[in-house]
């Protein structure tokens, strides 16, 4: 089983390897369709697609038995682990192994599930893209950091996979570096995960110290003092927050959206941010010793949760939209951990991962065929893209949290548990009345997007030029079958994860959600029926300026952080070349100038000379006569 | 003849020489001086091979082989100054600094010095 567990990890791995060193040795075909490299094309899908085969026959295997505790315990009771080799560090010895556990099973299934399906859109959407091998090695890199991350038996072993997955996602945010904003957005993502990672590589130290060893089974297990817990537990939310993009590292998460629309799927969506959650989920038992710490995880994400859905409400950008939706998503999952339910969580980490990437990819075929990532260039498309239509409405109500969509599950579980959370009071209280504010929000927002893409007069004009970055010209057709079918199959899952029935459904929470997110819809249907071409955000008043810039987050920090980091760094370049330039440049010119007096004497008259040689002679002489 | 005449007469020879050498301005001059110390050293050399009673005259043969060196030294000279005059129209040894180094290299802002032409 351990050996399927490496195997899964590996394959992307050798893919990613793979695509980039022999995508292009000796030329080889073109693919007619996609106008990419056709051995890149295979070395992006057979690994991935192993993978998921190998993770099938992994989560058949781990089925077996019987199990209880979290749900995916009793899904998948069945728990093995190994490991490679001990790196006897000196301290606390580093175990390069891996583990397989329900929890890595059911995530490690939705990597894989999104990573496939992401793999074959990629193929349609970047045609005729020329860094499309070095793109989908990208991918594969990604994924197996993901799969290493689920797999992990080591903290050590995991935060290689952490860092792995961060740098991928810079350098697929980057992919259309040659416009500067891109490139921006890709180093503000690279810079402010790190900000969080350096707090999570020091929470990990904090618990393998005083467990005395880095292996996730042994820390679990080990008879940790409080404080400790505290510590460590608040600095691995650092992190978690960072990669989560949770307040008040989440401000490189709406920027990410400058990456190609897949990257969005399944870094920014799907995976990479769950990531966060997943590791607070791994290592529950601790955050659950831990009451400040899920105090402060609680307030962090009833601020998070509101502020991005209102922020949402007011963007044009369908993608920002989105974006800000999975912050307000990944809020409800940190808000289910904080109130001590990580079965909720995890349930509604897998119903949000499959139906955000859902809508993501939604959101690609619609921007592919528009040409423009704006909703006030969309509008009526529901004719021309029947199919994107119809699967992204079933992302949008599941993203309202309507039946009998999974996301109306999930969300109620998540809602239930802040219900009956184990907080201190103020905080369960503000967590809970944001919750029940922001499903109104979120229906709000879906509803806008929802019609101010799909209804309403056209607004699509044809583009002059391509621009870099906006797929193409509009031409009126729906989007190519390889980004069809991973949205059709991933609508399945979007629709119906939440039948599973793995957390009760709680009848009279469920019902005031509804209703809630029915009268957010509502509003905005009242709004925008009265002007169909006019943007049903205009209800949020004055407060709309506000809500597009996202609170004026960015230009707060930009002011209290980056500014400040760069009169510092320009302080440093004026030191560097007065200073410490100067004081090379004025030694050689101090030597130069003392150098001066010696060659009075060399003058370039030769009879000079000769008197030097005379007089020398002569005091040669005088002294060997006087000492002699 | 007691030795100390000559040798005082080429030790003043020799002094006019050093004179010339380092105080004429003609080139021309200069080279006459070095002839004359050339020939102090001569004058000792025949005066003391005399003086000693030298079986084997190694002073007055060393003295033909000076002769024949100033010969060549002279006529080397006289090219090496014509030479001179015909490209700088002047002798003048003053004048002639070609021998000093060009002017004081200023480092420039990227750290190449930059050496200027001198005239």
């Amino acid at each position: 089983m351990i050996t399927i567990a490496a195997l899964i990890v590996l394959l992307p791995f050798l893919g990613a390897a793979g695509g980039l060193l022999l995508s292009r040795v000796g030329g080889g075909p073109i693919s007619a369709r996609a106008g990419v490299p056709t051995r890149a094309i295979w070395f992006a899908i057979l690994p991935t697609a192993g993978s998921a085969l190998l993770t099938v026959w992994l989560a058949v295997q781990a089925a077996k038995g019987d199990g209880t505790g979290a749900f995916w315990d009793s899904w998948f009771p069945a728990e093995a682990s190994g490991q490679l080799t001990v790196v006897d560090t000196g301290a606390v010895p580093i175990s390069v192994g891996l583990a397989v556990t329900g929890l890595s099973v059911l995530v490690g299934i939705l990597v894989v599930v999104v990573a496939l399906g992401v793999q074959v859109y990629s193929v349609g959407y970047l045609h005729g893209d020329s860094r499309y091998p070095s793109y989908s090695a990208f991918i594969s890199l990604f994924t197996s950091a993901m799969l290493l991350v689920v797999y992990s038996g080591d903290l050590l072993v995991l935060y290689v996979g952490w860092e792995v997955m961060g740098l991928c996602s810079y350098l697929l945010i980057g992919h259309w570096w040659e416009e500067k904003a891109n490139s921006r957005s890709a180093v503000k993502a690279f810079l402010v995960t790190r900000l969080g990672d350096v707090g999570f590589l020091f929470g990990i130290f904090t618990l393998g110290m005083a467990a005395k060893s880095f292996r996730i089974s042994d820390i679990l297990a080990a008879q940790l003092p409080t404080a400790t817990v505290v510590t460590a537990t608040l600095l691995l939310l650092a992190g978690v927050a960072g990669k989560s993009a949770q307040v008040p590292l989440h401000t490189w998460l709406p920027d990410a959206m400058a990456g190609p629309t897949p990257i969005s799927a399944l870094i920014h969506a799907a995976t990479m941010v769950a990531a966060g959650i997943f590791i607070v989920a791994r290592l529950y038992p601790l955050f659950l010793a831990a009451q400040p710490t899920r105090d402060v995880l609680a307030v962090s994400a009833a601020l998070g949760m509101l502020g991005a859905a209102l922020a949402a409400l007011a963007q044009d950008d369908l993608k920002r939209v989105l974006a800000y939706s999975t912050i307000s998503q990944l809020a409800y999952m940190a808000a289910a951990l904080a109130a001590g339910s990580d079965e909720a969580a995890i349930f509604h980490l897998t119903t949000h991962g499959a139906f955000k990437a859902l809508l993501f990819l939604c959101a690609g075929a619609v921007i592919h065929h528009v040409g423009s990532n704006l909703m006030s260039r969309m509008g009526g498309l529901r004719a021309a893209m029947p199919l994107t239509f119809v699967t992204m409405t079933i992302g949008f109500a599941a993203l309202m949290g309507l039946p009998p969509a999974s996301g109306f599950f999930s969300k109620d579980a998540v809602i239930a548990a802040v219900e009956h959370a184990r907080l201190t009071d103020a905080a369960q209280l503000l967590l809970y009345a944001s919750a029940l504010v922001t499903v109104g929000v979120t229906g709000a927002y879906a509803t806008r997007a929802w019609l101010r893409t799909f209804f309403g007069p056209t607004q699509v004009e044809a583009l002059p030029e391509p621009e870099p970055g906006t797929a193409h010209v509009f031409d009126g057709r729906e989007a190519p079958p390889s980004m069809l079918w991973p949205i059709g199959i991933l609508a399945i899952p979007a629709l119906a994860l939440g039948w599973t029935s793995v957390v009760e459904l709680d009848l009279g929470s469920a019902a005031i959600d509804l209703v809630i997110a029915l009268l957010g819809a509502g509003v905005v249907y009242a709004f925008w029926r009265s002007a169909p071409t006019r943007d049903p955000a205009r209800l949020l008043g004055p407060f709309y300026g506000p809500c597009a810039r996202a609170f004026y987050l960015d230009t707060v920090y930009a002011m209290v952080f980056v500014r400040p980091v760069l009169w510092l760094a320009q302080g440093v370049v004026h030191t560097d070349a007065t200073l410490v330039d100067g004081a090379v440049r004025g030694s050689g010119r101090a030597t130069l100038g003392l150098s001066r007096f010696v060659r009075l004497a060399q003058n370039g008259n030769a009879q000079l000379y000769v008197t030097g040689l005379l007089a020398g002679v002569l005091l040669i002489a005088v002294g060997a006569v006087v000492l002699g | 003849m007691h030795v100390v005449y000559p040798a005082v007469i080429s030790a003043l020879l020799f002094s006019v020489g050093v004179y010339g050498v380092l105080a004429r301005r003609n080139a021309i001059l200069v080279l006459m001086s070095v002839e004359l110390m050339l020939n102090a050293v001569n004058l000792n050399l025949v005066a003391f091979d005399v003086w000693l009673r030298d079986q084997l005259h190694g002073g007055q043969v060393l003295t033909l082989f000076v002769i024949v060196i100033a010969a060549a030294e002279v006529g080397l000279g006289l090219a090496i100054v014509l030479a001179v005059f015909r490209t700088r129209r002047t002798v003048d040894v003053d004048r002639l600094r070609d021998l000093a180094e060009p002017d004081f290299p200023q480092p420039s802002p990227n750290g190449q010095a930059k050496v200027r032409e001198s005239s």
